[in-house]
């Protein structure tokens, strides 16, 4: 459905997208996962045809944008960051207005009342754009880009200002949306993508650094591993347990969580199941284990790795007082997200 | 090019602006009608000329926001994203312009079949000064379009606009000012007050239908320029 090959975008010396190839075909959810200026806008207004590419080919449902464009944006609903909305009209004169500018076949009534029913919005469907709130011009906004009931959705930051039960909604929506069309989102939140697309492209500086289902990306990155236990002990002894251990790298204490107990995380050798052998031993001195937490490494983390330059993809092990900043870092910034949105 | 046309003549009657220019070129109209009743002399080509230069100033108040506030509000990106040519996006806002210029000056229908009663009146005069002040408005709109697709904000493409307005009302004030005989001739030959005139005195030129005709399609085809280069910029 859409075929992407070497795509490059050039601002002066500024390069905003750099040689980014994929294909997605009919009826994928795909999330395009990257932090903010990485190229996600860029690339989704190329596709759409807002602007020109610098370099390579994009096509969507066979026709080129830059030599077909009227055949190809007629396969596309696009949803831009800031819904194009004109705020001097009603709900339902708006999506009149794009029903006709994009020349749609099907009846009229029906299709926007289909639409209208589509994104729940018939209850605002007479009063002016500029008195709605942001949820429903999001809402106005989906709906300007499904009328022509067009094969692929462009969605770009579909779920910025809105409250929880919004974006559930949204979610559910996209998911609905899916099953007849191919669609891809973008977000600089993981979770979001996370919870709706099965495949992932992870933009960075204009790169496609990854591309691969989210299971996969998990499994392939998360090599590493580590290993919490509470244990009811003394410290210098247990450490020196757990290190006496066959495949144990490093053991760190970290301190007093829960009354009575210390917590200790342990990195093993890669491929060592060492969890047998840590009951074993501390059983046989009497030292209860409390709480066994064995942590996979997380999407977050994968997308840290893979969108800071610090860190390179291979299997290079992060040091860990590297990876603790750059957690805290990146639930600052979630923090931060979530209370803008709040703000707003 | 029809769906951006009906919006944009809806949007000039939910907005106060075409009801300002409405109601600013009846009032002027009427006022030059009563004037010209007043001295006796019946020829409508009176009302015409006397209004000729108020509406090279208003035309820049039509177009001012047409491109300019869609790129404000970020709706370019639903026109330009569209299965549709911009050159027709541009045509669909430049026939809203128009009609609206054209609309109060319809009125002069009814002053012409009142001077038709009292006395002689030549229709083909009527004609041509309808013709002139259409080709006249087109020049001076296109023109307007292109600013507007300059620039984000309305007010800097309006002021812009009434300042480029106001330079062509005074073009035939320069070719006087200096005493240098091609200067003159070249005044002569881009006033569009000079042009129009000779449409309003009944002197059909087609050159001048061809002048204005070339000032339309050049804005036009600038400002289809002026968007396509923001695309590849």
């Amino acid at each position: 459905m859409i075929e992407v090959k070497n795509l490059s975008k050039r601002y002066g010396a500024h390069l905003a997208v750099e040689d980014a190839s994929f294909t997605i075909s009919k009826g994928e959810i795909v999330g395009f996962l990257g932090p903010n200026g990485a190229g996600k806008s860029t690339i989704m207004n190329i596709l759409t045809g807002y602007i020109s590419l610098t370099d390579g080919t994009a096509k969507i449902g066979g026709f080129d944008i830059v030599d077909h464009p009227e055949q190809a944006k007629r396969h596309i609903g696009y949803l831009p960051e800031h819904p194009p909305l004109y705020m001097d009209m009603t709900v339902i004169e708006y999506l009149n207005f794009i029903y006709d500018l994009k020349k749609v076949k099907f009846p009229k009534k029906p299709h926007i009342d289909e639409v209208c029913k589509l994104v729940s919005i018939e209850n605002v469907k007479n009063r002016l754009i500029k008195n709605l709130s942001k949820g429903y011009r999001q809402r106005v906004g989906v709906a300007q880009a499904l009328i022509g009931n067009p094969d692929v959705l462009i969605l770009d930051e579909p779920t910025v200002g809105l409250d929880p039960k919004q974006i559930t909604q949204f979610r559910n929506l996209i998911e609905a949306l899916g099953k007849h069309h191919t669609v891809i989102v973008s977000s600089h939140i993981l979770s979001e993508i996370q919870a709706v697309c099965k495949r992932i492209l992870i933009i960075s500086d204009g790169k496609i650094v990854a591309d691969d289902t989210a299971d996969n990306l998990a499994k392939n990155l998360s090599s590493d591993h580590t290993i919490t236990v509470r244990v009811q002990g003394p410290q210098a002894e247990v450490e020196k347990t757990l290190l006496g251990i066959r495949g144990v790298l490093s053991v760190k204490c970290l301190g007093v969580v829960e009354k009575g107990s210390l917590d200790f995380e342990i990195e093993p050798e890669e491929d060592a199941d060492i969890r047998k052998e840590i009951f074993n031993r501390m059983s046989d001195r009497k030292w209860p284990i409390l709480e066994f937490v064995t942590e996979e490494m997380s999407l977050e983390k994968i997308f840290l790795r893979l969108t800071d330059s610090k860190y390179t993809t291979s299997t290079k092990k992060i040091a860990k007082k590297e990876q603790k900043e750059a957690e805290e870092e990146f639930s600052s910034i979630l923090d931060n997200s979530y209370n803008e949105e709040g703000d707003k | 090019m029809g769906a951006v046309f009906k919006r944009e003549m809806r949007a000039y009657f939910t907005m106060p602006i075409g009801y300002i220019v409405i109601a600013v070129m009846l009032l002027l109209t009427g006022m030059y009608f009563s004037y010209m009743c007043q001295s006796s002399y019946a020829n409508i080509t009176f009302v015409f000329s006397s209004i000729s230069s108020i509406a090279l100033l208003i035309a820049p108040i039509i177009t001012m926001r047409l491109f300019s506030e869609d790129r404000k509000q970020k709706v370019d990106q639903a026109l330009f994203t569209a299965p549709v040519k911009l050159i027709s996006i541009v045509l669909g806002k430049f026939f809203a312009a128009i009609s609206l210029f054209m609309l109060p000056l319809t009125i002069t229908l009814v002053y012409q079949i009142i001077l038709s009663f009292v006395a002689d009146v030549n229709w083909l005069i009527y004609l041509s000064d309808l013709l002139g002040i259409a080709l006249m408005g087109g020049a001076i709109l296109s023109i307007g379009i292109f600013i507007s697709a300059l620039t984000e904000s309305q007010m800097i493409a309006g002021i812009f606009g009434i300042g480029v307005s106001f330079f062509i009302m005074q073009i035939d004030y320069f070719s006087s000012a200096v005493n240098a005989e091609w200067f003159t001739k070249f005044c002569t030959s881009i006033s569009f007050i000079a042009r129009f005139n000779a449409f309003a005195s009944g002197k059909f030129d087609f050159s001048n239908v061809i002048f204005f005709l070339s000032v339309v399609t050049l804005f036009l085809y600038f400002t289809h320029l002026v968007l396509d280069k923001k695309r590849w910029a």
